[in-house]
């Protein structure tokens, strides 16, 4: 568990961090509120909806869809890459048959238009 | 064992600082550097050629009111405040696996070093950046959620979906790399680059494999989201996108995390395709003389692509979102899986 | 202080085992959908330092990549997309699905039974020199899995990319019926 003593300190360095500075900011920043200082946002019109009424595109959901597919690809291709040249031609063929099968989803995934975003 | 912790923890200390300090530098940069391209001053009145206005910012930021949009309230206010925190923490934590000189077994009160890398012994190398810097999109999907404004929740939401798509193409891009180094030690990548072909080009990664080069940088500018793909901010559509409702010290740490990112992707290019700490001709120098010039020859590396990242933001206009992701879906990935596939052909034939 | 290096280990595994349970409970505990996503995150994220432990550690990059960096942004876009504030709270001990749920329960206890009784979940596993040998020789543990899952496992793998073939042709399929890609263009109308 060694090598693991360096990623805890440096963690604890990266969370700390935030955290004193926010709160040396929380000591010396100046406050005045007042209630139109509050509202959000909205080029200085009363927002009428809140934010969670905003409507998405199903764009978004097919992009994390297919995003989580290449990405579990993309998993295996690093045991595979560093393992290159002990697997020889082998694993090279094996991760071809592997590729071209995504290709055929990658190639359909195109015609149907699902990488358009327009 | 104590003499291992404390040199640990002087070396989290130094680099953390470096990498902390690496940021109001990099604000000087970038707001001189502007100047420059635009033929303006830039800031010029506090110190020396301007070079203390970050410290001046940074005290205004500290000392501005810190406004949390109404209806913000209970736990979506914890998300609100935890947001900021979040870009913070990963991006100072990826640096952790970057060597960033060479080590030809220095000591230190007695007690190797272990390389100029804050976690020499780590397994994962590579895998451990790429995992944690994938936890910096709920930064941007809570912020963008937190703030109760439809203006941060489109900009987190696009940006999500930008983070995710160029992150595909950006670990493709490294998988040509990992192929001949085979191992995932950034380390061993750097010296896997050391030394030259016909005795005068450096065998760095960049030379066969242009493309993984080319798709990696643009991936990472789209990571970083750094112009051409601030669609994240995009100030002419969603007023500044998922930050638009913070103020004070918790936009700033966005501001930071930035540059923080910018510094790791600059080191990163370096490391995996421009040699990280080799020059030809200086392979593998020996004593804390040749450790320094390591370290010098990294760093002047890195401040190259840090300029050119601030070189490109302030030359070049910004994508339109469906350009955006038609570049990374039908065009980075493709070209990130065919510079693996010609890497391996080139390793099967043997030219690499 | 002995008794705290004695049982290190075990101390950071009871407590890494609590949270991931206690963040589990709370996906199901929040009321707004968010929280219950965020509580998942960490429980992920648990389970990944639980591998590590084990010295698993590309299963827990692969947890933190796929899990953490991946699914749970695909869940976030779909509590977003879906309006959650529109959703009338689901009556979850009154509709059908309590039996459903009771035997899931049910079989999950088994499940962990057996493994219990069958000593697979014991202290004691292989050592962390058995998770990272390649070849008879000792590499990392990424390399040790590269080496059984592209040699031993040929086949498994190959069906992995049908199973991914399958999950990316449903969901475009869902894209398309569901909310209508079709307006604007009529491409993913055929």
């Amino acid at each position: 568990m060694v090598q693991y003593v360096p990623i805890v300190l440096f963690t604890l360095v990266a969370v700390s961090f935030p955290i004193v500075t926010l709160l040396i900011a929380k000591a010396v920043r100046a406050g005045s509120p007042h209630p139109v200082k509050g509202e959000p946002y909205e080029c200085g019109v009363p927002a009428t909806t809140t934010a969670f009424e905003t409507r998405f595109s199903i764009r978004y959901y097919l992009i994390a869809v297919l995003f989580v597919v290449f990405d579990v690809e993309t998993i295996f291709l690093f045991p595979w890459a560093v393992m290159f040249e002990k697997l020889a031609l082998f694993g090279f063929i094996e991760m071809m048959v592997f590729l071209a099968i995504l290709l055929v989803g990658y190639v359909y995934a195109w015609r149907r238009g699902a990488l358009e975003w327009a | 064992m104590w003499v291992d912790l404390i040199v640990t923890v002087i070396k989290v200390l130094v680099v953390s600082t470096v990498l902390l300090t690496g940021v109001p530098i990099m604000v000087w940069v970038e707001r001189r550097g502007s100047a420059m391209i635009q033929d303006r001053l830039g800031p010029n009145r506090v110190g020396p050629m301007g070079l203390l206005q970050p410290v001046v910012d940074a005290v205004k930021l500290m000392t501005k009111e810190d406004l949390t949009p109404e209806g913000v309230t209970g736990t979506n206010r914890f998300l609100y405040l935890l947001a900021p925190a979040i870009a913070l923490v990963v991006a100072v934590s990826t640096f952790i696996v970057v060597p960033f000189g060479y080590d030809p077994g220095l000591e230190l009160f007695g007690h190797a070093i272990g390389g100029f890398v804050v976690a020499p012994d780590l397994d994962l190398g590579i895998l451990y950046l790429f995992a944690v810097g994938s936890l910096g999109v709920y930064a941007l999907v809570l912020a963008g959620w937190g703030s109760n404004n439809k203006y941060s929740l489109l900009g987190g939401i696009r940006a999500s979906a930008q983070m995710i798509s160029y992150e595909l193409a950006m670990v493709i891009s490294v998988v040509g790399v990992l192929m001949v180094t085979g191992s995932f030690s950034l380390d061993d990548v750097v010296l896997h680059q050391a030394g030259t072909w016909f005795g005068f080009i450096p065998k760095w990664n960049v030379i066969p494999q242009l493309i993984g080069a080319i798709t990696f940088m643009v991936a990472v500018f789209a990571e970083t989201n750094r112009l051409p793909f601030d669609m994240v901010e995009a100030e002419a559509e969603l007023v500044v996108g998922y930050h638009t409702e913070y103020s004070s010290m918790r936009f700033a740490s966005f501001f930071m995390a930035e540059y923080i990112n910018m510094i790791t992707a600059s080191s990163l290019i370096v490391v995996l395709f421009f040699g990280g700490w080799t020059l030809p001709g200086i392979a593998t120098p020996g004593g804390w003389l040749g450790a320094l010039a390591t370290i010098g020859i990294f760093a002047a590396k890195v401040a190259f692509f840090l300029w050119f990242f601030v070189w490109v933001r302030w030359t070049l206009p910004r994508f339109r979102f469906d350009q955006l992701m038609a570049l990374g879906w039908k065009w980075m990935i493709p070209l990130a899986v065919l510079n693996f596939l010609w890497v391996g052909v080139a390793m099967a034939l043997g030219y690499l | 202080m002995e008794f705290l290096t004695a049982h290190f280990v075990e101390i950071m595994f009871y407590t890494l085992a609590a949270l991931t349970v206690a963040s589990a409970v709370g996906v199901v505990a929040f009321r707004n959908p968010v929280h219950s996503a965020i509580s998942l995150l960490a429980s992920f994220l648990f389970v990944a330092a639980l591998f590590v432990m084990r010295h698993a550690e590309f299963l827990a990059a692969v947890q933190v990549l796929v899990y953490a960096g991946g699914i749970m942004v695909l869940f976030l876009f779909v509590i977003m997309l879906v309006n959650v504030k529109r959703l009338d709270p689901e009556q979850v001990f009154l509709s059908g699905k309590a039996p459903a749920a009771v035997a899931a329960g049910v079989l999950l206890g088994a499940l962990i039974a057996f493994g219990y009784l069958a000593g697979s979940l014991g202290p004691v596993g292989p050592g962390p020199e058995a998770l990272r040998m390649v070849d008879g020789a000792v590499a990392g543990n990424t390399e040790a899995v590269g080496w059984l899952l592209y040699r031993q496992y040929l086949v498994p793998f190959e069906v992995v990319s049908v199973v991914l073939l399958v999950a990316m042709i449903g969901a475009i399929i869902f894209g398309r019926r569901d909310a209508g890609l079709e307006e604007g263009g009529g491409r993913m109308e055929q």
